[in-house]
């Protein structure tokens, strides 16, 4: 059973946006990080790059996978989580809390596509 | 049926069939169009027994002549000490797969380490994958890796002093894979670091490749390279001689961004040009962005040390078409082979190496010179290999050389000769060179 | 004992003692030292320092911890691994062959060049095709060069829209690789139930932007493309080429070529079908094959016979270029060409048949504890979809890691993606009735050992040098280097 949080945004390719004003956490989901099994690295851009809605920005890998991140919303990256650089892991122990990149969106509109918490649990099944 | 690699009787087929649920052979290859069956044999040589083999392929080898090796140009002759066949040839080494199930590979596996560690150490750049096919493709890779890491560049400079074979592979590379590559004239016998500079300074270069030494055999000298090549944010690249790299400064003190070219001078057997052994290395900043495949330690669950392919995801079998690149395999033995070479040299004898090949070459260099008919065509510093102009006639010059079972002295330009004399060369077979060279005088 | 050896060479190192001899240097008057001291290294060289039989012993014991096709079965599906005769390993040391620079004049090396046209010669001929390279120095290095001659072909053509190319969703990872480093766009056509292409979903696909098709046959199933000729024709249909890739040769020997298939372009890997070792990883080879028409764009140097049946080096003006240094892996090309002449033409009919008849024997007779997906008669490989019975929760990882303590290699795992649990298995035609039914014994053994006693397969392997390893710490803090280890407390002494 995966964790589904309320008021955040969804995409099909399980990444969440979670907003703050102008600015957007990126991350993936619980959903996503069962699948990859245990991460070991995570391939984030540099700050000031800018990220498309529905371009690839990055990817995730585990021993035996390795998945690409698709951006939700379109924008330019303020912070990217650094931790994530030594402690890849920490995805995995909560996804949620451990975002992947902060945005700066250019299209707040944007998140009108993507999916609320129930539509991403009907998604899930 | 039988033969003595295929071990089937009669009597086997017969059960097999049975159990297979079939009547006949042929019943097996019922889904195969009728047009499309090979309905004739092969119109290939009847079967040799191995004393015909002996004989047949062994008489193809003595239409080659064998000679004492005086040039390089890529491929070196240099000692290969005689524990080294004897290790390669054992059948879990020879015969083994590529160490997937790594609790069956540890011997695989560990010598990949080892070499991985040995190639850090001379070219030093902390990481190193197991290898590549060869220097040319090694250093076609590292093109690819200069535009991979590059967010939006696609241009990558290449010294025109890399070696003719060299800039062949990365012109071809270049063509399909979309790099725009753009040479750096020469100058002198070296890179003329001006062009370069005004090159890098329009902003849209991802990566610079040059050689050490150069395809002229002579020492480059590449202070400030990696300050105006970081400045621009490209990736400095170096092909080396990784023999050479025990005397010489090396990629990682010149502060290059990656290494890579052929093992092959580490000791392999000029066998006509393969089996050799790329390799590459780079910076830990770039290691996620290396080809091939890597080798790291680990341990087991009985907390064992142990050693396991690691960083699959960048690999093909992975990563598919986003992968870093196609390469599946590498040329694992030959890895052994420079491995157990490395060994047994040590820091010593591959500085001894060096030091004999330098002596030699430039004892021959000299006496050529005072034959008044030869002279240095660059007064440039080199190791082992170096590029003399001559008023001989050339094709006289080689054919008779080569009457004496001698190879040497190839034509880059017209009158200009590359001659390369290493440990391996006897003083008996300097001196007959010598005087055969003389005799045409 | 020996296989607890657990030392590195550097481990080994005492400073003082040396594993080589050098001559006395006869010109010391030219020293290291007029070197200018901008190019000279200053860093210590950390390689080890140890003597000869150190060295020896040293790696004779890591060989001891190494399973090779020597020691015993790999029945790998899509790796062909097969006898490696030792006679093809007395022709590779040949001093004729071992001696020769890859420069040296072509009347100095007749033999050799002798040898890579006639095995062009024989390679041709098996595979139904006009001529071949023998220059790429892996399949995947094949795949690649193939795909550069089609792209080549098409900018012969004057024809700058062709940027993809078909690869089938079951197909090897190094298709879609190869075709991205190529530089050309890959669409991927569904697969039917049984991992062939589904012609009704290639057909919407072909257009004029198209460069080809790359497909193996059999494929990665073993199951043979019967649609072929029909594929064939509309891709040809479309402007665009057909490559094969030629990992799956094995059974077609004796039975059928690529070139009368329709295939325009293919590679062969003579590390899997013709005999060569595998050496771990290499070193491989290769050749890719072309039909008439297309000769002239394979990759230089090529090698040639002049009209007084003299061979030469060759560089075409309209060759794709070069992709490697010198003409591949010349001392590989020994072994498979030692190989072919051994076999002949009255052995090497029977290749195909008896790999194919090995591979339905092991299917038939195992289908009652393993799921097989595709019934029906395959080629020289089949897959499983894991055990029939998996309420005990053991995996085809597990079943494979068992294996290895009953001295066999696993098959291949979790190849093709079309099948979750999926254990490929490709016994060769080298392999006799006798070792197959000791392999369907221990199998079966496993599958009943995954009911009675779960625990012990799901824990395995018990009886190798090392067990189970921790892959996700190799790769979250990569220690790829003796350096490395010495700097991280995980690996203090």
């Amino acid at each position: 059973m995966s964790k589904i949080i309320e008021g955040l945004y969804y995409s099909d390719s399980h990444e969440f946006v979670k907003v703050e004003g102008n600015t957007a956490f990126v991350g993936i989901t619980d959903y996503a990080q069962q699948q990859l099994g245990n991460i070991v690295y995570v391939d984030m851009p540099d700050t000031d790059d800018e990220v498309s809605k529905d371009e690839e920005f990055g990817a995730v890998e585990s021993v035996k996978a390795a998945s690409d991140l698709i951006s939700p919303i379109s924008g330019k990256v303020i912070e990217v989580n650094e931790s994530l650089v030594d402690n890849p892991e920490l995805v995995n122990k909560d996804a949620f809390e451990n975002w992947i990149i902060k945005v700066e969106m250019s299209d707040p509109s944007e998140l009108d596509s993507l999916m609320d918490a129930k539509a991403y649990e009907k998604a899930c099944e | 049926m039988s033969n003595k690699y295929i071990p089937h009787t009669e009597d086997d087929i017969q059960e097999m069939l049975k159990v297979s649920g079939v009547h006949t052979i042929d019943d097996l290859y019922q889904d195969i169009p009728e047009q499309v069956i090979l309905k004739r044999e092969y119109d290939i040589p009847s079967a040799m027994s191995e004393i015909e083999i002996r004989k047949f392929i062994g008489g193809l080898s003595e239409k080659n002549k064998i000679c004492s090796i005086f040039t390089g140009a890529g491929a070196y002759d240099h000692y290969s000490p005689s524990v080294i066949n004897q290790i390669i040839s054992r059948s879990e080494f020879l015969t083994a797969y590529t160490p997937y199930q790594a609790e069956i590979s540890q011997g695989t596996l560990q010598y990949i380490f080892e070499f991985q560690s040995m190639m850090s150490e001379l070219t030093g750049m902390p990481c190193c994958n197991a290898s590549m096919y060869d220097g040319p493709t090694a250093c076609a890779e590292s093109m690819m890796m200069c535009v991979a890491a590059a967010k939006k560049k696609n241009k990558v400079l290449y010294a025109a002093t890399l070696l003719l074979h060299v800039r062949r592979v990365l012109t071809t590379y270049a063509k399909f894979h979309g790099v725009n590559l753009v040479e750096i004239p020469e100058k002198d016998g070296v890179t003329d670091k001006s062009v370069m500079d005004s090159l890098l300074s329009v902003g849209d270069v991802a990566g610079v490749i040059v050689s050490q030494p150069n395809a002229y055999g002579i020492i480059e000298n590449f202070t400030g390279y990696a300050e105006t090549i970081h400045a621009q944010k490209a990736i400095f690249v170096m092909y080396t001689d990784p023999s050479a790299l025990a005397v010489l400064k090396t990629p990682g003190e010149w502060d290059a961004d990656v290494a890579c070219g052929d093992g092959q001078s580490l000791g392999i057997p000029l066998n006509y040009g393969g089996p050799y052994v790329g390799f590459m290395g780079s910076t830990k900043a770039l290691e996620r962005k290396l080809p091939g495949r890597i080798v790291g330690a680990t341990h087991d669950i009985e907390g064992k040390r142990a050693y396991v392919l690691t960083l699959q995801a960048r690999e093909q079998h992975i990563r598919r078409e986003k992968a870093n690149s196609n390469i599946c395999s590498n040329q694992s033995l030959m890895a052994l082979y420079v491995t157990i070479y490395m060994s047994l040299m040590g820091p010593k004898g591959l500085k001894e190496v060096n030091e004999l090949s330098y002596s030699n070459s430039h004892y021959v260099c000299d006496e050529l010179c005072k034959t008044g008919h030869f002279s240095l065509v660059y007064k440039q510093p080199f190791l082992k290999e170096f590029l003399v102009k001559t008023d001989l006639p050339v094709e006289k010059l080689q054919k008779k050389l080569l009457e004496n079972s001698i190879f040497g002295g190839i034509e880059l330009r017209p009158g200009e000769l590359l001659f390369c004399v290493t440990e391996n060369r006897t003083q008996d077979e300097i001196e007959q060179l010598l005087n055969v060279i003389k005799s045409m005088l | 004992m020996i296989r607890q050896y657990d030392k590195l060479i550097f481990e080994l190192s005492k400073k003082g003692r040396q594993g080589y001899s050098l001559p006395q240097n006869a010109h010391k008057e030219y020293s290291l030292d007029s070197i200018p001291s901008y190019a000279c290294r200053k860093a210590p060289l950390g390689l080890p320092e140890v003597g000869e039989f150190d060295v020896v012993r040293h790696y004779t014991n890591l060989s001891n911890k190494n399973f090779g096709l020597d020691t015993g079965f790999y029945p790998l599906g899509s790796c062909t691994m097969k006898y490696n005769p030792k006679i093809n390993e007395e022709m590779y040391a040949l001093k004729g062959f071992t001696s020769m620079h890859p420069l040296q004049p072509a009347e100095s090396v007749q033999g050799a060049l002798e040898l890579y046209y006639n095995l062009n010669v024989l390679l041709s001929e098996l595979a139904g095709l006009s001529e071949f390279t023998i220059n790429p120095f892996a399949g995947a290095h094949g795949e690649l060069t193939g795909l550069m001659v089609m792209r080549q072909y098409h900018m012969k053509r004057g024809d700058e829209k062709r940027i993809k190319v078909i690869v089938p969703d079951s197909a090897h990872g190094t298709n879609p690789a190869s075709a991205a480093v190529c530089g050309l766009q890959v669409v991927e056509v569904k697969s039917t139930s049984e991992g062939t292409i589904d012609v009704e979903n290639l057909k919407p696909l072909l257009d004029d932007t198209v460069a080809g098709i790359m497909m193996t046959n059999p494929n990665t199933l073993g199951i043979f493309e019967k649609e072929i000729l029909e594929i064939a024709k509309l891709v040809h249909e479309c402007g665009g080429l057909l490559y094969y890739d030629g990992a799956n040769l094995n059974p077609m020997l004796g039975k059928c070529r690529p070139g009368d298939m329709g295939f325009d372009i293919m590679h062969i890997n003579l590390h899997k079908t013709f005999s060569t070792p595998h050496g771990g990883g290499g070193p491989g080879s290769g050749p890719v094959g072309v039909r008439k028409g297309l000769e002239n764009y394979l990759p230089n140097p090529h090698v040639r016979k002049n009209a007084e049946g003299k061979f030469y080096i060759d560089f075409d003006k309209d060759s794709l270029g070069s992709i490697s240094g010198f003409v591949g892996n010349f001392g590989v090309m020994v072994r498979a060409y030692t190989y072919i002449l051994s076999l002949g033409k009255e052995n090497i009919k029977n290749v195909g048949p008896m790999a194919t008849l090995n591979a339905n024997y092991i299917k038939e007779s195992l289908k009652d504890c393993f799921e097989l997906p595709i019934s029906g008669v395959c080629k020289h490989e089949f897959v499983y979809d894991g055990l029939k019975d998996k309420s005990t929760g053991v995996t085809t990882l597990d079943v494979a890691k068992r294996l290895l303590d009953y001295g066999f290699h696993a098959p291949t795992i979790y190849f093709p993606l079309l099948f979750h649990q999926a254990i490929m298995i490709e016994p060769t035609e080298t392999e006799s009735k006798d070792t197959l039914d000791d392999f369907i014994a221990i199998m079966r053994k496993i599958a009943k050992e995954a009911i009675e006693d779960p625990d012990t397969v799901k824990n395995a392997p018990h009886h190798t040098p090392v067990r189970r390893l921790d892959e996700t710490t190799a790769a979250r803090k990569p220690i790829l280097t003796y350096k490395d280890m010495l700097d991280d407390d995980n690996f203090k002494a």
